[in-house]
C-alpha cells in the first residue's frame, strides 16, 4: 500500500470551481489537494471548451476556457496546491477518528479532514462506441485507453477514429504492433497535421493500413477479438482482422463513482444548503455543477460564490470555537502576506 | 414558430415548437426530448446533441459547417443526412421539421 497523504482538504476536480475553491481555503490556510482524472487542469474549461469564449465571468468581458484556467492557477500559485491528474477518487469513507479517507484509481490514499466535491458534469471517460457485442471484448480485446503498450505487442491493431489520440497510437504502437490498420469515417483528420503526415508516409511504405468507413459490428469469442466489420463510405461492407482494437471517439462526462459515496442525490446531482455548501454527510461539500438547490444556476460565477462560502464552514471544522474574522484581500495584512503581495 | 419533430429510435415521435433563433438542441433541451444529451451545453464540442434529418428536410437543413464536420468525427454512425442539432437554428422555413435521435448519444 502507497503512503498514505494527509491533508485539510481533497478537492475532486480541477475545473473552475475547483481551482477557485483553493484560494478561498488557502486565504484561511486549509492546504489542499486536487484530483482531477484529465491529465491537466481546467475540467470542461480544458477537455471542451478551451479555444471558445466564455462572456459571463465578472470583469472578464470575454475570455477562452484555457485563459481562464491559466489566470486562476496564477490566483492560487501562493497556495501551492498539490496536483494529482489522470486519477479518479473512487472511494470515499469516513475514518472513525474523523475525516475522511479518500482512495483513487491510481492507488493513491488521503487522509483529510474535508472533502470538496467539485466534479462539474462528473468525471471525463472515453466515450463507448455503442457497437452491438463491444461489452464481450471490453478490457480484452478493446482497450479505450492505453495503460500498458507492452500488452499491445505482437497484435494485429485497429485504431478507430481522427483526433490526437487515434493518430498518438497510431505512431506509437505501430513499432511493436504485428500490424496497425488506422479507420476513420472520412480522409480528413483534426489531428497534430505532423502526426497526420507521419501515419500517411507509413501508409506510403506499406508499414501500416488506413481505411475509411465505420464499424459495425465485431467477430470473435470468448472475449477475443478476430475481426470488425466495417462500412465503407461507398456503403460496402468489409471485415478488418484485427484481436484488438482501440476506439477513440473523445470523452464524455459520467457522474462515476461519487453515486457510491452514500450521500443523497438527486436526478444525479448532489443536493447542498445554501450557507456551506455542506452535502448530506457534514464534512463533504458540494460546489459548481454538481450540485443543486434552490435556484442553482450552473455559472461558473455561481460556483466560485459557493467556493467562498464553503471555506466559511471548512474553517470551523477545522479550528472549533476559533471565530474566524472576516477580511477583505484589498486591507487586510494578513490575508496579503498570505497571497505574497506584501 | 416552428414545429419540430423529433423522432425516436424505437418510432415514438414527439412533436415540439420551436422558436425562431433558438437551436434544435436547445428547443430539444427545453422540452426535455430524451437522447439529446448536449453535454457541452451548446457549444459545438461534444457530439452528443447528433441527429439524422429526415431526408425530404435536408436541403433546407443545409449542410454542416467545418467545425461540425470535425465534431462528428466523435458521434457513432455518422450518416449522409447527420447533423449536430446545436448547429441547426430554427426559423419559420424550417416548420415541419423531422429529425431522428439515434439510439445511444454514447
Amino acid at each position: 500500500m502507497s503512503d498514505v497523504i494527509t491533508t485539510d482538504a481533497v478537492i475532486i476536480g480541477a475545473g473552475p470551481c475547483g481551482l477557485f475553491a483553493v484560494f478561498e481555503l488557502g486565504l484561511l490556510d486549509i492546504r489542499c489537494h486536487v484530483v482531477d482524472i484529465l491529465d491537466r487542469p481546467g475540467g470542461q474549461c480544458a477537455e471542451l471548451y478551451p479555444e471558445k469564449p466564455i462572456y459571463d465571468i465578472p470583469a472578464l468581458p470575454v475570455v477562452t476556457g484555457a485563459e481562464l484556467t491559466s489566470r486562476l492557477l496564477e490566483q492560487i500559485k501562493p497556495f501551492k496546491p498539490t496536483f494529482h491528474f489522470n486519477h479518479m477518487v473512487t472511494g470515499v469513507k469516513k475514518l472513525e477518528e474523523g475525516g475522511f479517507e479518500l482512495e483513487t484509481d491510481g492507488g493513491t490514499i488521503f487522509h483529510s479532514r474535508v472533502v470538496v466535491i467539485a466534479a462539474g458534469g462528473g468525471s471525463f471517460q472515453p466515450k463507448k462506441p455503442p457497437i452491438p457485442g463491444i461489452e464481450a471484448y471490453e478490457n480484452t480485446s478493446v482497450f479505450y485507453s492505453v495503460k500498458k503498450m507492452e500488452a499491445l505487442r505482437g497484435k494485429d491493431i485497429l485504431i478507430v477514429g481522427g483526433g490526437d489520440s487515434a493518430l498518438d497510437w497510431t505512431l506509437n504502437l505501430h513499432p511493436i504492433a504485428n500490424s496497425v490498420t488506422l479507420l476513420h469515417r472520412r480522409d480528413e483528420f483534426r489531428a497534430a497535421p505532423d502526426s497526420v503526415k507521419k501515419m500517411r508516409e507509413l501508409v506510403e511504405a506499406g508499414k501500416m493500413q488506413f481505411k475509411l468507413g465505420q464499424v459495425t459490428g465485431l467477430k470473435g469469442e470468448n472475449g477475443i477479438l478476430s475481426a470488425a466489420t466495417v462500412k465503407g463510405n461507398d456503403s460496402q461492407g468489409f471485415d478488418v482482422a484485427c484481436n484488438a482494437m482501440l476506439p477513440f471517439f473523445g470523452l464524455t462526462m459520467k457522474l462515476g463513482p461519487v453515486a457510491e459515496w452514500g450521500l443523497n442525490l438527486h436526478e444525479n446531482l448532489i443536493p447542498v444548503d445554501t450557507e456551506k455548501f455542506e452535502t448530506s454527510v457534514e464534512g463533504i461539500f458540494a460546489i459548481g455543477d454538481i450540485n443543486t438547490y434552490p435556484g442553482k444556476l450552473k455559472l461558473i460565477l455561481s460556483g466560485f460564490h459557493e467556493a467562498a462560502l464553503m471555506a466559511q464552514k471548512v474553517f470551523k471544522l477545522k479550528n472549533p470555537g476559533e471565530r474566524l474574522m472576516f477580511q477583505y484581500t484589498t486591507s487586510s495584512s494578513s490575508l496579503q502576506k498570505k497571497l505574497g503581495v506584501s | 414558430m416552428a414545429k419540430i419533430t423529433f423522432i425516436q429510435h424505437n418510432g415514438t415521435e414527439q412533436t415540439v415548437e420551436g422558436l425562431p433563433g433558438m437551436s434544435v438542441m436547445e428547443t430539444a433541451v427545453k422540452n426535455m426530448v430524451p437522447g439529446i444529451d448536449a453535454d457541452c451545453g451548446g457549444a459545438c464540442a461534444c457530439a452528443t446533441c447528433h441527429v439524422y434529418v429526415e431526408p425530404e428536410w435536408v436541403e433546407k437543413t443545409g449542410a454542416r459547417n467545418p467545425m461540425e464536420e470535425d465534431m462528428l468525427d466523435f458521434a457513432f454512425d455518422v450518416r449522409d443526412n447527420s447533423r449536430l442539432s446545436c448547429q441547426i437554428k430554427v426559423s419559420d422555413v424550417l416548420d415541419g421539421l423531422r429529425v431522428k435521435v439515434p439510439e445511444k448519444q454514447f
